[in-house]
């Protein structure tokens, strides 16, 4: 037990002090047990009504490479990733240095002590915190796999006495989490002591970073935003769901799967209200959903943006033939091969332009996992009335992580909106009836669903060369004229989709930021931190496109606008610039796309620089 | 031209069928293919076969791919929904149709550069999976629509009409159908029509994969000495395993009048297929055996038609999912929609 003593720090560095706001990143080895232990951790403390915002930075492996889990507690509730570290539990021999090297002057160090380590291998102005797990381990248990997986929780334990967290809060988490196998509570609580004793014994327990209980969780929920799109989509009475397994949008298609299976179970026969496929590619997975979709049902797909690339074509048929589909686009970093479990927003105009020939499509932007359920259910209601395919544009870091959010809600009352659909008595009544044929001058055309009617209300599929009576046809004139309906089509979808947000700033400027998706919390956040500095900024959060009119005023009522994006070439900016004809001057580019979480530290650095340049680049 | 509706001015004589319909009723535009094109006679082949099974047109969805065979739904079955899909992409689309509303029949047609070059993968994992579905490959060896490129089932050794010989086996989409669980396999030839319909109406009552290989001269740029897909080429080289007559719904009373041994076969809808058998040993329930004699007389230079592969009992996508039998697309709010108290307890667990 002595090396806690070798490897002590410096006397002269004193550790940072703060209570409920701070950062915790666990450094760990893929696949040892350790993603149920960091789960935990930031368990206890959201019970004690301190909101945290974990994330998963994982590589694409499945053991053996290295992962880390970062929890970020904020009593204040900023829920984006912040930036920087203030204690490290360094599990990991391989990243050690790096870990090492991210935390902040005067943050902590908690490592292994079994094996001592050199002098160097440390940093003057850090507190370290050494404990010899594999030792305490090695002696507990004979069992290796037991000696790995209690490793996790004995840190936990240690954690809960330098933070100071109730550990009965952790009790009852493994109560709950082993309910049913009872026998596995005991051992934990143990292996939790065991930590916890160690720690109370042999380091200064409580360190500088405290968690106390507060009232500041209310009544959200804790859910990530793939499993929230998918309940979205049970919510939105999606029938068929057909996928290719693809990171980081697989969670989505599987989460699905479950809650059809919670849900949509026929009690009497136990049979399927669903039919799902996993299919042999994204191109299948797409063919499926526009087949079912034109068939009446309603149908989506899962994927991210290797995906979108493959249903091109199909995406283009679908908006020519005006057949409803619904895509969850959970975006990860490119190419194919490039950083698939990193976050990014980089499929934007991939997606708004997809396939060859003119196409415009919808698409929608979820902050949360809230919005996720929220748009994941609209979605199918807006495929139908405007009947077209649906872009929800996740990504990995509103999809793959647990974010607190407030509760889903549903109004019994609410009914799907099937769209524009000729029924067999209004054939038989002798409505008239072209399928490409605009009515009613929002640009929507009525449809029939096969099966209809024994002789009307028939049509061929195609998708183009026909007219308004879906005839076929090679003249110019009745394309032309079936492409400009298509636009009084998309000028429908910008009353349709999600309004865009604002927050206006609290004094009177001249300056906006325009944002979407997971940028939010990092944005809200970083909006404090600009205020601060004196660079007060109107926000405007872009929920669907096409845009809606408020955001080309906000835009016009604005000097400089800033567009804050997780991809390289500003995406977003791109498709303002073009869709509303806007000066590219007027529009900054502020762009992260490492593949982390964009943070708040970066945007208000950023915008702070660029405002205060003589003359803003765009 | 097919926007010139084909007049549709029935002969007084013509016969109904018991819906009332006659065969002008399962019609569709003037065809715009090749005079003399194979595809032509299918497609009267399927016009038909429905006529004969009274079929409502409203109840058969037809859906193909690109080329000149998936063109073809245009012209036959102009009362029933139609898609002309994606190159190669058929067999998802209808797939996805059939999940929907799994109470319609369902007709793929495609061509062999739509099934066996650019959508191999597509066919095979269709097949696979079972889908109830009619799914006929009008195959002539060439890709048509884009002027004689030879496809993937050009035969090795066979000449283009510009003099290129392809040095590429031939995939053999029957082979393929077997080994990937097909429940009904058949070929035949667009110049037999008295064996064709047949087929075409055992497959629509087959409850499950049917697929029939239809050789399908091309007249334009497969029809030559040299093509192993000519009319001549078939004519001489066919070998029928079986000729298939389909009686509705009640064993056959009619006496056989053929030569040859005749086996009646019960499908799972009710109806009976009958089969004159022309080849001796020829077992139709036999899947291996069906793809040795396959192999066997390919070695031999022959082309085999007639059924060649039929399971009495098949099982569809739908008896694999357990789906419900109310088809997806008519089920309600109620039935879909779990409601807010549902929600309130699964926020609960949440927290």
């Amino acid at each position: 037990m002595s090396q806690a003593l070798i490897d002590a720090s410096p006397d002269s560095v004193r550790g940072l002090q703060r209570v409920n706001d701070f950062v915790v990143k666990f450094a760990n080895v893929n696949g040892s047990g350790s993603a149920s232990a960091n789960t935990l951790f930031g368990n206890a403390i959201l019970r004690m009504g301190v909101p945290v915002a974990p994330r998963n930075i994982f590589p694409s492996n499945i053991q053996g490479l290295p992962t880390w889990y970062e929890v970020r507690v904020s009593e204040a509730g900023h829920l984006g990733a912040r930036g920087g570290v203030d204690l490290m539990v360094a599990m990991n021999p391989q990243t050690w240095d790096q870990d090492v090297k991210s935390i902040e002057p005067g943050g902590y160090l908690f490592y292994d002590s079994t094996k001592p380590l050199p002098d160097s291998k440390f940093r003057p102005d850090i507190v370290r915190l050494g404990m010899p797990l594999t030792e305490l381990t090695n002696r507990a248990y004979s069992d290796s796999r037991q000696r790995q997986l209690f490793k996790n929780i004995v840190y936990v334990g240690a954690l809960s006495a330098l933070l100071d967290i109730d550990p009965q809060v952790i009790v009852s988490l493994f109560s709950e989490q082993f309910r049913g196998k009872d026998a596995l509570i005991a051992p934990n609580v143990a292996a939790l002591h065991m930590g916890r004793d160690y720690a109370l014994a042999h380091l200064p327990c409580p360190i500088g970073l405290t968690v106390h209980r507060a009232d500041a969780v209310g009544d959200r929920i804790s859910i990530d935003g793939n499993a929230a799109a998918a309940l979205g989509a049970v919510y939105g009475g999606a029938t068929v769901a057909a996928w290719y397994p693809i990171t980081p949008s697989s969670s989505l298609a599987e989460a699905f799967i479950r809650y059809c299976h919670r849900f949509r179970v026929d009690k009497a026969t136990g049979q399927h209200r669903f039919a799902i496929v996993q299919a042999e590619d994204e191109l299948a997975s797409i063919g499926m959903v526009i087949g079912a979709a034109w068939n009446g049902a309603r149908a989506f797909t899962a994927t991210s943006g290797p995906g979108i690339s493959l249903m091109q074509e199909f995406f283009g048929l679908a908006y020519f033939a005006e057949i409803p589909a619904v895509i969850f686009d959970v975006q990860r970093a490119g190419p194919s091969t490039g950083m698939p479990t990193r976050t990014q927003q980089c499929d934007i105009l991939a997606c708004a332009y997809a396939s060859h020939g003119d196409t415009k499509h919808v698409l929608l932007f979820p902050e949360d996992p809230a919005e996720c359920f929220e748009m994941g259910a609209q979605a199918f209601d807006l495929a139908d009335r405007l009947q077209t395919p649906v872009f929800v544009m996740l990504d990995l870091d509103i999809g793959m992580n647990e974010r607190l959010c407030r509760p889903f809600v549903w109004d019994d009352a609410r009914r799907m909106d099937r769209g524009k659909v000729m029924t067999a008595a209004e054939l038989e009544a002798g409505k008239d009836f072209g399928r490409y044929l605009d009515v009613d001058g929002d640009g929507i055309p009525y449809r029939t669903y096969p099966g209809t009617h024994p002789t009307r209300g028939a049509y061929f599929t195609r998708g183009t060369s026909k007219d308004r009576y879906a005839r076929y046809t090679e003249e110019g004139d009745a394309y032309a004229d079936n492409m400009e309906r298509l636009l009084r089509k998309h000028a429908t979808a910008r009353t349709l989709v999600p309004h865009p947000v604002a927050h206006p700033a609290a004094v009177p400027t001249r300056r906006g930021v325009i944002y979407y998706g997971s940028t939010s919390p990092a944005m809200t956040e970083a909006d404090a931190l600009l205020a601060e500095q004196d660079l007060p900024v109107d926000l405007l959060r872009v929920r669907g496109f096409p845009f809606h009119d408020d955001v080309a005023h906000f835009i016009a009522q604005h000097d400089q606008v800033f567009v804050v994006e997780q991809n390289r070439d500003g995406q977003l900016r791109t498709l303002l610039i073009t869709e509303l004809e806007i000066d590219p001057a007027k529009l900054v580019r502020i762009t992260h796309f490492d593949g982390t979480p964009i943070t708040a530290r970066f945007i208000a650095g950023a915008i702070a620089k660029a405002a205060t340049a003589r003359t803003a680049t765009p | 031209m097919t926007y010139l509706p084909k007049p549709k001015l029935h002969h007084p004589g013509l016969q109904h069928n018991a819906l009332g319909f006659t065969r002008r009723d399962y019609e569709g535009a003037i065809s715009t293919l090749c005079a003399g094109c194979g595809h032509d006679s299918i497609s009267a082949a399927i016009v038909r076969a429905c006529f004969e099974l009274d079929l409502p047109p409203h109840r058969i969805a037809k859906l193909s791919g690109i080329g000149c065979s998936s063109k073809t739904p245009t012209y036959f079955l102009g009362a029933s929904h139609g898609f002309n899909s994606v190159h190669g992409r058929m067999p998802s689309v209808l797939t996805g149709a059939n999940l929907a509303n799994r109470d319609l029949i369902y007709l793929g047609v495609s061509g062999d550069g739509d099934s066996a070059s650019i959508g191999i993968g597509q066919f095979a994992h269709a097949m696979r999976r079972g889908v109830n579905m009619v799914y006929i490959v009008e195959n002539n060896g060439v890709y048509g629509l884009t002027k004689g490129q030879f496809s993937a089932t050009s035969d090795k050794g066979a000449t283009s009409k510009r003099g290129v010989v392809n040095s590429d086996e031939a995939i053999d989409m029957v082979g393929m159908a077997l080994q990937l669980g097909a429940t009904f396999v058949a070929r035949s030839f667009s110049g037999d029509k008295g064996q064709l319909v047949p087929l075409i109406e055992a497959a629509l009552r087959h409850e499950g994969a049917a697929f029939i290989d239809c050789i399908s001269p091309c007249v334009a740029f497969n029809n030559h000495e040299g093509s192993t897909k000519s009319y001549d080429f078939v004519r001489e080289h066919n070998e029928a395993v079986n000729y298939l007559d389909l009686i509705e719904g009640r064993p056959p009373i009619t006496v056989d009048y053929a030569p040859g041994t005749v086996e009646v076969v019960q499908q799972h809808d009710g109806t009976w297929l009958r089969l004159r058998k022309l080849a001796d040993d020829y077992d139709v329930h036999d899947r291996v055996a069906a793809m040795d004699h396959l192999q066997r007389r390919h070695a031999e230079g022959e082309i085999v038609t007639g059924l060649l592969y039929v399971d009495p009992d098949p099982r569809d996508l739908h008896h694999h999912m357990n789906t419900i039998a109310t088809p997806l697309n008519a089920l309600d709010d109620a039935a879909l929609i779990p409601g807010a108290a549902a929600l309130e307890k699964l926020n609960a667990g949440l927290r």
